[in-house]
């Protein structure tokens, strides 16, 4: 099978900083991939690099067949990238930002009127042609710009944080016409903040510290991580609680979420025991990809995690 | 081809939309034009002088009215006192002194050389040559006078005579107006073309379009073109505020001096267009641009002659373009000369402009950091 992306052992320092450190990966074709993460984790330099546009100081890989480090211009033609500031022509309307991209893909003139028309659509624009792109609200600029980006029909999209600084409704808006893009053949691979938008992803590559840490889909991660029995108690000053609460014998972990503390425990028979320690009562819970990423993230800082031991390979 | 179009129409919809820009293309020329012809003049005429005439004679008179009929020398005031001169140049109300001395009559009666003192303020160094040149060829001349009074019968050993071509009546806005003209497009072309990199980088629209297919040279040539057309615009704004309100007379082939402008037009483009691409942001692409025109204007001839420049500036302007526009415009407006005499300009401009385009292409690397 020829994966859309496979990397070796691909490396970015900038200076004594090592951005993206020995990433191995192969992304299946017609795949949502969710890079997830930290700030700073390295994700954006990791989509650069796959894009092109930033060397790797080491490492080697191909996209959609093509080598990384000398065919960058022959993928270009192929792929779609938006980042998140949404790069469009803000003195432009909104036809004339998809008419220049249309002309740099070379979109023949054709088939132009009819792919500019599928794309206003899907940017639900239909009819504000005119508009000047400084005068769309955010949800729209960032479905436009993903119009823009794909006019071409690439066939693998990178979307680095695509969905920050947008309305809750227009999140799901975008994540479905991702969803739909997928469904058609094209592999996504979008970077994201949001756990919801990551449980609807097909896989889930958790980056920290410029490595990849796992690299599954997400009942599958959750079930790897996650052993044991995971509940939630309610309190009123979880703060305070969490510390007497993680040092009970029969818990494995806890953490803060608000004024919810989840607590892992090694077995579902401690679940009375907590209910007397706590006063409270334990309500199990499937564990999120939120347990999974501070579970994970916590490993690496306590650096008890071997990175070989959960390759990203397929 | 089809990228450059996209680029090419993407730009002239941005400038379209820019009032900045559209105001520079036809404001500058305008202003400039009007400010500076009117302003600059090399020949300083009416120089306030102050008058100490201790001899009081109708030879000091005589001589002293052929000061004043020359043009040059405004008597504005009557000194009784060196003191009274000394202060009045001091103060600046006057720049010249005359200073006759008591016995200046009787010299001149007795037949030895009747001495009088010319006092100029050096301080202005354009103003104090010509109230020098203009003082002695007067002295001159009434030498010449009395010589000729005292043996009627002889001719005069020497007969000059000299014919200011080109320019006849000395009119300062004949060669000032398009060497204005030549800066006002440099500096516009410099400017715009300055940012045209760089503010895609700030906004971020650099970036996505590193990821397109879309080639550095395409991406060049379709940000130059449109400011090609602009620069037209520009110069024939320009030409028409030279010929009727300055009534500069174009002797040469206005259709050559269109065609020859082309490759300085270029040559500044592809300047601009290198700052823009070494440049990190906006403002430092301005402050690049000034660093580049101050040296543009102060040596390629504009102001003063390159021929008076020491050897080393001198080659140093043979690095500016605007040099050899200078001669082109000046040559085909004023001298009515063609091509013919002007291949080594055009050459020049037509080197700048590869180079710069070509360093610009090179430098933009179709990569971030």
């Amino acid at each position: 099978m020829e994966y859309a992306i496979s990397t070796q052992g691909l490396t970015r320092r900038f200076g004594n900083f090592t951005a993206v450190d020995n990433l191995s990966m192969d992304i299946i074709p017609g795949e949502i991939c969710g890079f997830l993460g930290p700030n700073g984790a390295g994700k954006s330099t990791a989509i650069r690099m796959l894009c092109g546009i930033l060397a790797p100081s080491s490492g080697t890989g191909t996209v959609l067949g093509y080598d990384l480090l000398r065919e960058t211009e022959k993928i270009k033609p192929k792929i779609a990238y938006m980042s998140q500031k949404f790069s469009l022509y803000d003195d432009l309307s909104v036809i004339q930002n998809l008419d220049f991209y249309a002309g740099i893909y070379s979109i023949p003139a054709r088939y132009r009127q009819k792919r500019l028309q599928e794309m206003l659509a899907l940017a639900q624009l239909t009819g504000q042609e005119k508009e000047l792109v400084a005068n769309l609200s955010s949800g729209f600029k960032q479905r436009l710009a993903l119009a823009a980006a794909i006019i071409a029909k690439p066939s693998l999209i990178f979307l680095d944080e695509p969905t920050s600084g947008v309305s809750p409704t227009s999140r799901r808006q975008f994540f479905d016409i991702i969803k739909s893009l997928a469904e058609a053949g094209t592999t996504v691979i979008v970077t994201t903040h949001f756990m919801d938008e990551a449980e609807r992803c097909d896989r889930i590559a958790f980056i920290n510290q410029g490595r990849l840490m796992a690299l599954d889909a997400p009942d599958q991660l959750k079930q790897q991580f996650i052993q044991g029995c995971m509940v939630e108690l309610t309190l009123l000053d979880p703060i305070n609680q969490l510390s007497r609460l993680s040092s009970l014998p029969y818990v494995k972990e806890t953490s803060l979420h608000g004024s919810q503390i989840h607590v892992l425990l090694n077995h579902e028979g401690d679940l009375a025991q907590l209910g007397r320690d706590s006063g409270l009562i334990p309500e199990r819970i499937t564990p999120s990809l939120e347990d999974v990423f501070i579970h994970i993230a916590r490993q690496k800082k306590e650096g008890g995690f071997a990175d070989e031991s959960y390759p990203g390979r397929t | 081809m089809n990228r450059i179009l996209a680029v090419l129409k993407k730009e002239l919809l941005q400038i379209r939309r820019d009032r900045m820009t559209l105001g520079m293309i036809f404001m500058l020329p305008l202003v400039q034009l009007l400010l500076f012809g009117y302003a600059i003049q090399t020949e300083v005429k009416h120089i306030p002088t102050a008058v100490f005439d201790q001899s009081l004679s109708p030879q000091s008179r005589d001589m002293l009215e052929s000061f004043t009929s020359s043009g040059y020398f405004d008597v504005t005031m009557a000194a009784d006192s060196f003191e009274a001169v000394t202060h009045s140049i001091d103060s600046g109300q006057a720049r010249v002194g005359i200073i006759f001395p008591p016995d200046f009559d009787r010299n001149l009666k007795r037949g030895t050389s009747a001495q009088m003192q010319v006092i100029v303020d050096a301080s202005d160094s354009m103003l104090a040559n010509q109230a020098i040149a203009i003082a002695n060829s007067i002295g001159l001349i009434k030498s010449q006078q009395v010589l000729i009074q005292k043996m009627p019968s002889r001719q005069l050993p020497y007969d000059i005579r000299v014919r200011p071509w080109y320019n006849p009546d000395g009119i300062t806005a004949y060669y000032m107006v398009p060497a204005i003209l030549g800066i006002v497009v440099t500096m516009t072309m410099v400017i715009l073309t300055s940012i045209a990199i760089v503010r895609e980088r700030e906004r971020g629209t650099l970036e996505q379009l590193l990821v397109t297919p879309i080639k550095p040279l395409e991406l060049m040539i379709g940000k130059i073109l449109p400011y090609i057309g602009l620069g037209y615009i520009q110069i024939t704004v320009a030409l028409l505020v030279g010929v009727l309100i300055f009534h500069v007379p174009i002797r040469g082939s206005l259709l050559q001096l269109y065609l020859l402008t082309l490759f300085f037009i270029t040559a500044s483009l592809g300047l601009g267009l290198m700052i823009s691409n070494i440049a990190k942001n906006q403002m430092q692409a301005f402050q690049m641009s000034f660093f580049v025109m101050l040296p543009s204007i102060l040596l390629s001839g504009f102001m003063f002659p390159r021929a008076a420049m020491p050897r080393f500036i001198y080659y140093l302007s043979d690095i500016i373009p605007l040099t050899y526009y200078l001669d082109i415009i000046r040559g085909i407006i004023l001298k009515g000369i063609g091509f013919e005499y002007l291949i080594g300009q055009v050459t020049a401009l037509l080197v700048f402009s590869i180079f710069f385009l070509a360093i610009s292409t090179l430098k933009f690397k179709k990569k971030i950091a």
